[in-house]
């Protein structure tokens, strides 16, 4: 915006081909509107220059535990853009939008087939609202059978943030329960816990360690002879496709977040996509609207008993559209080569870093592996250290921090997208890092070295917050 | 690069041998047979199964009904006859439908900067060095966000409007540590719709009050306020905000970010939080979604503001640098003390928006607003002339308006549609034979007075 410049533009419209029509009244209308005064090409120019400041999928390797950095196909981002899909108005008569709803239906049946939990709504907006979505079925459904008092979501300590802070806007109270030390559920724990107030159970598989929860069959069985119903949350989908459905081992509710496992593009932060899909005994209680054929036409439906509406209209359509044609893509075989490769890479990676980087957990992972910088937080470099000076190899840090409950933690995962070269590399980069932190120590702590930026000073940036752009502030700088 | 013959890259795009035992692999897999083999003897297993022996032996492997791969020839080919079997512009249909989407013509420049890959396949930008680019534009949308509704701080972005005003109800209640929100009456039912879902186990009431209303309950949150409201008419921000204000409650608004390009903006009249959907800045309407929820506030009750913050500061050497601030308020912190769930800002629509707005620019914005204006107003005075029709919108509209038909507005709609012409929302549950009509830049002359004579052909059958 300081490159403004008065009477500068960008764009010009049609002059208006209808006779001049009274303007509103001076006192209602505004004086002026800051806003950029640049030609064309400046703009073009200022965004492809910001977009190389970026690290993205297309240019970077992603090993970012949890979040399924995988290649997000141009196709899919194509065929959402077309005409007849991207130009539909969300009111229009259904009678109109047919192909659209047809592909919604198709893409429920593919989600309810992939899950095992067969009916869905692909109405949350993102894995968070597929959560709070999940979380008020539950609730719904023992409201519905006069069970008021289940008011209890137990969630594991390795749960991701988003948990708890849906169970609290869902008004549950949140109990936590602990993990054993092999990384699993603690089931005499959760056996304690549970009781007439449990509500839910939340539980995120393979769990944020990359560990399938080997007690799964015991654990639903403890929730549902409490009373309590299963929820999946479906983050780590990518490690089970056609290897397992969630509704098989006793999962009530599910939502996947359709920008991780079925690859439509993160796009800097969203939007994403989180459909929440239940067992049959729980489809009245979906948010509105549910995808459905009758009497050979498609229609958006309100369920019966639905828990409302969570979103303006029906949830993210042409992320729905990269989605559908991802697994259509891929189809059976396809989807299940996803999980297989995803699986191998995460195991090769954790098999060639062990020696080098503590395992907190030693087991075969499923989709990531969670590693402790710990051995090299003794020699004074931390986890972040080690994430930053990542970067400087063209490489974007593992998720860091988190879960929670280990020391350190480097959360690793690879994606079925990546080569063994790239696989390879990437393990040299890390045993190349482990070196310079007993070498060459400052080479990691004060890294990124060849960044647009070194590291930022973010506890200024929140005592005194600059939030928009101003001359003045810039000046400052 | 080391070779690999059944794999095309650079030189060898011309050797297709595949040796006889290999798997012809997937584009978006690259891994052959060879290269797991290899991996799983490193892993020191026999086989991948060995991998799996957490997961219940019974339960692996099931069967799944689901169809096998295409090319992308026959996918390109299966989704266009999707769209074929849909009614749109793009094959030939004329809109006047609004109510929460509207049609604006988009910028080839936008368009062009939604194709860089850098942008689309960026994560989140929690580590900053990484993602200056995003960050960058997030804090140019949080600026433009200012800027248009003339208030201190904006947020990088909710889900969509109607989220973003329930979070704002939400957001009232915490810094008035009150529990009873009030809308006014003339509100679009989603906004209504998506606050009840939101408020369901929070103790929060919602009440409705009347757009004339001159007393309120001395224990509001907040006031909600739309402007323009579901019928396209500008509200009387200031006196509502005012008599939130004397009552100890926050003013909500929320806005068609459009109207901001002609109208006085919220900020004006002291209102506390301007919501708006941002779907109206250079997203396409795309049957429903993903749009952008925009959220801005005053700056004491930031801390209280839900979703991501960007903020400007200095990296080591002293450079200018963005990084996501305020942090402790968000979920992957504070969990269960929150104040939201969420856990995204869409930023690849607010890097739409940005472009928008940076493309359309000072002059633009106002002119799209401008036209806007005058088509729809063009339109009611049309309208306005047919027998058996009435424009019963008052007072200054925005986008769209109200028209009471002859008869019931479904029939008629009906009958348009026959002749291409997608009609205005029939709103009868709220206004007797009341059809909500919208028009914009798009819409030419042409097809207004189209639209007009047609309207007045169905009016005299009835």
């Amino acid at each position: 915006m300081d490159r403004s410049v008065t009477g500068r533009k960008a764009f010009s419209l049609p002059e208006s081909d209808v006779p001049f029509q009274e303007m509103p009244d001076r006192a209602q209308m505004r004086d002026d509107l800051e806003l950029p005064e640049v030609s064309q090409l400046e703009v073009i120019r200022y965004f492809s220059i910001l977009s190389q400041r970026n690290f993205s999928i297309d240019t970077n390797f992603y090993p970012l535990g949890s979040c399924t950095m995988k290649y997000n196909p141009k196709i899919n981002d194509e065929l959402s853009n077309i005409p007849g899909l991207a130009d539909l108005h969300p009111l229009q008569p259904q009678d109109t939008a047919q192909g659209a709803i047809r592909l919604l239906k198709e893409l429920q049946d593919d989600l309810g087939e992939i899950t095992g939990l067969p009916a869905v709504s692909l109405a949350p907006l993102a894995g968070a609202q597929g959560e709070y979505a999940g979380l008020l079925i539950a609730r719904a459904y023992h409201e519905a059978r006069n069970d008021t008092q289940r008011t209890v979501a137990i969630i594991p300590d390795s749960a991701h943030g988003t948990n708890p802070a849906s169970a609290t806007m869902a008004g549950l109270d949140v109990v936590t329960v602990g993990s054993d030390p092999n990384g699993n559920v603690d089931v005499s724990n959760l056996r304690e816990l549970s009781d007439s107030r449990t509500a839910v159970f939340m539980l995120t598989i393979p769990s944020t360690l990359g560990l399938f929860e080997p007690n799964i069959l015991e654990i639903t069985e403890i929730i549902h002879n409490a009373g309590g119903l299963v929820y999946a949350d479906g983050a780590n989908l990518n490690a089970l496709l056609g290897i397992v459905k969630l509704g098989d081992l006793g999962v009530d509710i599910c939502h996947s977040n359709l920008h991780k496992t079925f690859s439509t593009p993160h796009g800097g932060g969203g939007p994403g996509s989180g459909p929440v899909m239940v067992s049959d005994v729980l489809a009245k209680f979906l948010p509105d609207p549910v995808a459905e054929k009758r009497d050979g036409r498609y229609i958006l439906a309100n369920p019966e008993q639905s828990i409302g509406s969570i979103n303006g209209f029906h949830g993210s359509f042409s992320i729905a559209v990269r989605a559908y044609a991802y697994i259509k893509a891929l189809g059976l075989e396809g989807l299940q080569s996803v999980s297989k490769n995803a699986i191998i890479n995460a195991n090769y990676v954790q098999t060639n870093l062990r020696d080098k980087y503590n395992l907190p957990v030693d087991r075969y992972c499923m989709h990531e592996t969670v590693l402790s910088a710990s051995r090299q937080k003794d020699r004074g470099i931390a986890g972040l250290d080690i994430a930053k000076r990542l970067l400087d190899f063209g490489i974007h840090a593992p998720t860091m921090y988190f879960p929670m409950i280990v020391d350190e933690a480097l959360m690793i995962e690879p994606t079925e997208s990546e080569s063994k070269e790239t696989l390879d590399h990437f393990i040299a980069v890390m045993k190349q890092i482990d070196d310079e932190t007993v070498n060459n120590a400052e080479l990691v702590s004060d890294a990124p070295h060849d960044l647009p930026v070194t590291r930022l000073d973010e506890a200024s940036a929140a005592r005194k917050p600059i939030l928009r752009w101003s001359p003045v502030d810039l000046d400052d700088q | 690069m080391q070779l690999h013959t059944n794999r095309l890259w650079g030189n060898d795009l011309f050797i297709m041998s595949v040796p006889s035992n290999t798997t012809i692999n997937h584009p978006y897999i690259p891994s052959t047979d060879f290269e797991r083999e290899e991996m799983l003897r490193v892993i020191g297993v026999d086989s991948f199964d060995d991998l799996l022996t957490d997961i219940p032996l019974a339960h692996r492997y099931p069967r799944m009904d689901l169809t096998s791969g295409l090319s992308e020839q026959e996918l390109a080919s299966e989704i266009g006859s999707f769209a074929g079997e849909n009614a749109s512009p793009s094959s030939g249909y004329v809109s006047f439908l609004g109510a929460g989407a509207y049609r604006h013509y988009i910028p080839s420049v936008v368009r062009s900067i939604l194709q860089r890959g850098e942008f689309v396949t960026g994560y989140t930008p929690y580590q900053p060095e990484a993602a200056q680019g995003t960050l960058q534009v997030g804090f140019e949308f949080q600026t433009i966000i200012c800027q248009l509704t003339g208030m201190e701080v904006a947020n990088a972005g909710m889900y969509d409007g109607p989220t973003a005003f329930a979070e704002a109800c939400l957001m009232a209640a915490r810094v008035t540590r009150r529990n009873k929100v009030a809308l006014l009456s003339d509100v679009d039912n989603r906004l209504l719709d998506v606050l009840i879902s939101y408020v369901k186990y929070q103790d929060i009431e919602v009440i409705k009050i009347t757009p004339d209303t001159r007393v309120i309950p001395d224990d509001l949150a907040c006031i909600g306020i739309q402007s323009p409201n579901f019928f396209g008419e500008i509200q009387d921000v200031e006196r509502l905000t005012n008599l939130a204000h004397e009552n100890g409650a926050l003013s909500v608004v929320h806005v068609n970010p459009t109207s901001l390009g002609l109208f006085k903006p919220p900020g004006e009249f002291g209102v506390d939080i301007v919501t708006a959907d941002g779907q109206p800045l250079g997203v396409p309407m795309a049957f429903g979604g993903p749009y952008v929820g925009l959220f801005a506030c005053k700056k004491a009750q930031i801390r209280q503001m839900p979703g991501r913050i960007i903020g400007l500061t200095k990296d080591t050497q002293g450079r200018a640098g963005y990084a996501l601030t305020l942090q402790t308020r968000e979920q992957h912190i504070r969990r269960e003390r929150a104040t939201s769930n969420i856990c995204t800002s869409t930023q690849l629509i607010a890097l739409m928006v940005t472009a928008y707005v940076a493309t359309l620019g000072k002059q633009g914005l106002k002119e799209v607003a401008e036209l806007c204006y005058q088509k729809a107003h063009y339109a009611a005075a049309e309208i306005a002339k047919i027998e058996g029709y009435s424009v019963r919108t008052s007072g200054t509209f925005f986008h769209e308006f109200v028209v009471t038909c002859p008869t019931n507005p479904s029939a008629i709609n009906a009958e348009l549609l026959k002749q291409k012409i997608i009609g205005g929302l029939d709103i009868s549950h709220r206004s007797h034979n009341g059809m909500l009509v919208c028009f914009t830049e798009i819409n030419s002359k042409k097809d207004i007075d189209r639209f007009v004579e047609l309207l007045s052909q169905y009016g005299e059958v009835h």
